[in-house]
């Protein structure tokens, strides 16, 4: 019984490093979409707007409240 | 004791659980709040410069005075001024997101996501760098 308890504390010891180890890669697809969320509201783009409007004046401003979901 | 193992591996699994829910950056502190804000402010100045070719977007995730003589005499050191504090803002955010995802490590590389992503989005007629670092219009 001591055994196996000293077994699952190894386990656990070695998945949770695993865990740390795989969460200091840096998540790209992550990172893409909240650079995506942020260029989005400092430019005032809408998500689905096509970057014709070259004037640079959104047609209303509350277009930047509209975030995506998260 | 067969209940200590039990508890055990339920806990490891809740743990592997919330690590693994964790795919979102997280972007909503008050810094990064704080330095969105001023951009957006800054962007519609810097916006006329962008469309007349006097500002350009570089491959670094930053902006910079393509060709000055774009700019009347007079504005060039408001343009300057403009570049710089939209440099320094752009730092921050690169920082603050690393920051704020407990991995200040991350820095260079939210840049470069960035880098890319402003490039992208830039607007037909804007002026970004290439991989080479040649200027190109959209």
């Amino acid at each position: 019984m001591q055994k196996r308890l000293v077994g699952t504390l190894v386990a656990i010891g070695l998945i949770t490093t695993g865990c740390v180890t795989i969460n200091i890669y840096f998540p790209a697809a992550a990172a893409e979409k909240a650079a995506d969320k942020i260029i989005d509201e400092v430019w005032q783009l809408k998500p689905e707007a096509k970057p014709d409007a070259k004037s640079g004046k959104p047609a209303n401003p509350a277009a930047e409240n509209k975030g995506e979901v998260k | 004791m067969k209940h200590i193992t039990k508890l055990l591996w339920i806990m490891l699994f809740a743990f592997a659980g919330s690590a693994s829910a964790a795919a979102d950056l997280e972007v909503n502190t008050p810094a990064i709040a704080a330095v969105k804000a001023s951009m957006q402010a800054r962007h519609n100045s810097l916006s006329t410069y962008y469309a007349s070719g006097a500002v350009g977007l570089t491959r670094d995730g930053n902006v910079a005075v393509r060709d000055a003589s774009l700019v009347p005499l007079a504005a060039r050191q408001s343009v300057n001024g403009l570049v710089a504090d939209e440099n320094r803002d752009r730092a921050a955010l690169y920082r603050e997101i690393a920051r704020a995802n407990g991995h200040p490590e991350w820095e260079a590389e939210v840049r470069s996501t960035f880098a890319q992503r402003w490039i992208d989005k830039a607007a037909s007629g804007w002026w970004v760098q290439n991989a080479g670092g040649a200027w190109v219009k959209k």
